[in-house]
């Protein structure tokens, strides 16, 4: 199988994920877009690296994961002081500055 | 296993300036578990100052370090690659890392000062929710979050090691090293919680958005050229030699995405949106902080990208390196254009700062498209030029109050300017109704002046401050001046220096059209000292307005540092504006650059 298709099918998942960013309402939702972006980057340096027959789209793919993983904690918790507050978790509710 | 491990070698004493800077961050952690709470303030200010200052300190002394400048006898090799390329400490590395260290050090000057409230810019605890009997309880017992000075600095440290780094993986990292400690500081006004927290919240969602476009961009470099280090991708781009190095579309495709990420931080446009709202919502000595040392750390990043790859594009595909400068064409007008057009019509002093600053960034991406030595050197001259002023901005808005006769809460949500939150009752049901819902914080009472409130925001509140405290309008009308680029201020030298670089063009083409983008840059600076000079001409030669229903204007006293770092900005943009050749000699060293 042709291993330019996984660069594809990242792109695609890139695309959705940014999609969803753009486009969902809930910050839990768009929150997970990030992650989609992300993840389809790590598919798209684990392709590379098979591609180019070395190891440093794998060690890279470990660096996104652990920046992913500390901001999912600084993330939610923004998310979950503001739903604490408003008991709302939409995006379009935080809108105090836009009058 | 045959290969037994070899150890790096690291040249560790290239690495001390940032080292500091983070050491002091993880011993500033440890300082809030082993430090009693009273003490805990006196102990984390002092570590910082200290830090900053060491830093700085050592950077000065790193700058004429033989293998940092280069040996004029011979005319060797500059600059030191520290770890394979990871740390880049040349003379281009340093000067942003210097202009970065000296900027954080004025404004935790800033962060520190409680003024004669008695209170600093931040919530007693910002996990609490606003208007909580918690809060309340923790307002009384007068905790403070002196966690703010360690996130401070491993900001910084971000911001160090951002411009300073040849290694797109680094880079990602230091990105969001930088980014993190903002996100949360963000959220952490003393008053108006709400706004803060909206601040925050878009901030993140927008910043993680960004960083995923830089990271996916980092991956389709590495996929073009099969690693990410940035000497390394300029060979490939140069030479070829890679499966994919017949398809420049996916490096420029790449480096795109990665000038997003970084342009994002810059607050350019069209990546410009979160701008205002944060820098409004944000605990207003943390927005100084973040307007002049974020974007000083980030415009360092992009210049070292921009050249390193636009570069290696000219050698093998002058289309790819046309396309990209077309980008940035597009980028840099529309920032002037959105930045001054849209800040002319703000009311709202720290949103008006906010866009000025987006219109600061086109200024300077205008010097960077110039494209050449001179280029370099006008921007290092204005990050420095523009973070005084910027942070002497803010910290002057710190100081300037709402003040209500009595401690009605009431009748402050209705008047003080502070957004009520319309839907607050339908939406937030189970709040506690009693509570105040933006967090409007009444300090002990000040003798003359009622109770003192959040920052007096609104224009119309700062008509006669001249009047009111002749010094404080002074400074602010000067970094004023200097943003719009009057003659005797830095802010003059710095725009006449990077328009200058536009004008000359690209020296390894001769010529080109870039002048195009300087006359822009001159007319949208010509908006822009209206705006400017609107504030001043409020602040002089309008009368006070009355006092609407009970709110309002006074001018709290700094408790010293604040006033320090004011007149240490003040200072300097005169001294740079009347005599800026040394600091341009020192910027003209910075353009030595090493990929």
């Amino acid at each position: 199988m042709e291993l330019t298709n996984y660069v594809v099918l990242a792109t695609i998942l890139f695309t959705i994920g940014a999609t969803t960013v753009l486009l969902r309402r809930n910050a839990i939702i768009v929150f997970m877009g990030v992650e989609l972006m992300l993840n389809a980057t790590n598919l798209a340096l684990v392709t590379f690296a098979r591609i180019h027959g070395d190891l440093t789209g794998q060690v890279l793919a470990f660096f996104v994961m652990v920046v992913a993983a500390a901001e999912v904690v600084v993330g939610l918790a923004i998310i979950v002081s503001i739903f604490r507050t408003r008991r709302s978790a939409s995006v379009d509710d935080v809108n105090l500055m836009k009058s | 296993m045959t290969d037994s491990f070899v150890a790096p070698t690291i040249d560790w004493i290239y690495l001390v300036p940032i080292l500091v800077v983070l050491g002091t961050g993880v011993v500033g952690v440890l300082v809030e578990a082993f430090v009693p709470a009273r003490a805990r303030r006196t102990v984390q200010v002092t570590l910082a100052l200290l830090a900053t200052a060491a830093s700085f300190a050592t950077i000065v002394l790193l700058w004429r370090d033989p293998a940092v400048q280069g040996d004029p006898a011979t005319g060797g090799t500059y600059g030191v690659r520290v770890l394979g390329g990871s740390m880049v400490i040349d003379p281009f590395g340093l000067a942003v890392q210097g202009v970065v260290v000296l900027l954080a050090f004025l404004a935790i000057l800033v962060i520190a000062d409680r003024t004669s409230t008695g209170q600093d810019a931040f919530a007693p605890t910002a996990a609490a929710v606003p208007g909580s009997p918690y809060e309340d309880l923790a307002r009384r017992k007068g905790i403070e979050q002196t966690e703010v000075y360690p996130l401070v600095l491993f900001a910084v440290g971000g911001m160090m090691i951002f411009p300073a780094t040849g290694n797109l993986l680094v880079m990602f990292v230091a990105l969001e090293v930088l980014s993190l400690p903002l996100y949360v500081l963000s959220a952490m006004a003393r008053r108006r919680r709400l706004l803060s927290q909206e601040a925050s919240f878009k901030y993140f969602l927008l910043g993680a958005f960004a960083s995923a476009l830089f990271v996916f961009g980092v991956a389709l470099v590495y996929g073009y050229a099969g690693t990410v280090d940035l000497a390394a991708v300029f060979q490939v781009l140069a030479g070829g030699g890679t499966p994919f190095a017949d398809m420049p579309g996916l490096v420029l495709t790449g480096v795109l995405l990665i000038l997003a990420g970084l342009l994002f931080k810059v607050g350019a446009a069209p990546f410009h949106a979160w701008t205002p709202d944060v820098y409004q919502g944000a605990p207003t000595p943390i927005t100084g902080f973040m307007a002049a040392c974020t974007k000083a750390a980030a415009f360092g990043a992009l210049l070292r990208v921009l050249y390193v790859i636009s570069l290696g594009m000219a050698q093998s595909d002058p289309a790819a390196q046309e396309d990209l400068f077309v980008a940035l064409w597009v980028v840099a007008l529309l920032t002037m254009v959105i930045g001054t057009a849209v800040g002319a019509v703000q009311t709202d002093v720290k949103r008006l700062l906010a866009y000025s600053s987006i219109a600061h960034a086109g200024f300077i991406l205008v010097g960077i498209i110039g494209f050449s030595q001179a280029s370099l050197r006008a921007t290092v001259f204005y990050l420095l030029v523009y973070g005084l002023a910027t942070v002497g901005s803010f910290a002057v808005v710190t100081l300037v109050r709402e003040t209500a006769p009595a401690p009605e809460r009431a009748l402050v949500d209705a008047t003080a300017g502070v957004v009520a939150p319309g839907g607050e009752s339908a939406s937030a049901p189970s709040a506690p109704t009693g509570g105040d819902p933006v967090g409007d914080d009444p300090s002990p009472a000040v003798p003359d002046a009622g109770v003192v409130l959040g920052e007096a925001t609104h224009l119309a509140q700062w008509a006669g401050l001249g009047r009111r405290s002749p010094w404080l309008a002074g400074a602010f009308s000067l970094f004023l001046l200097s943003m719009a680029g009057i003659p005797l201020t830095a802010g003059f030298i710095a725009k006449f220096s990077a328009f200058g670089a536009a004008i000359a063009g690209p020296d390894t083409q001769g010529g080109g059209s870039t002048w195009v983008l300087a006359v822009v840059g001159v007319l949208a600076s010509a908006v822009a000292v209206f705006f400017y000079v609107r504030i001043i001409v409020l602040m002089y030669f309008t009368a006070p307005a009355e006092d609407a229903e009970g709110v309002g204007v006074t001018v709290v006293r700094s408790r010293g540092p604040a006033a320090i770092s004011i007149a240490v900005c003040a200072a300097l943009v005169l001294v740079l504006g009347v005599f800026p050749s040394p600091v341009l000699e020192l910027a003209a060293e910075a353009v030595k650059f090493v990929p």
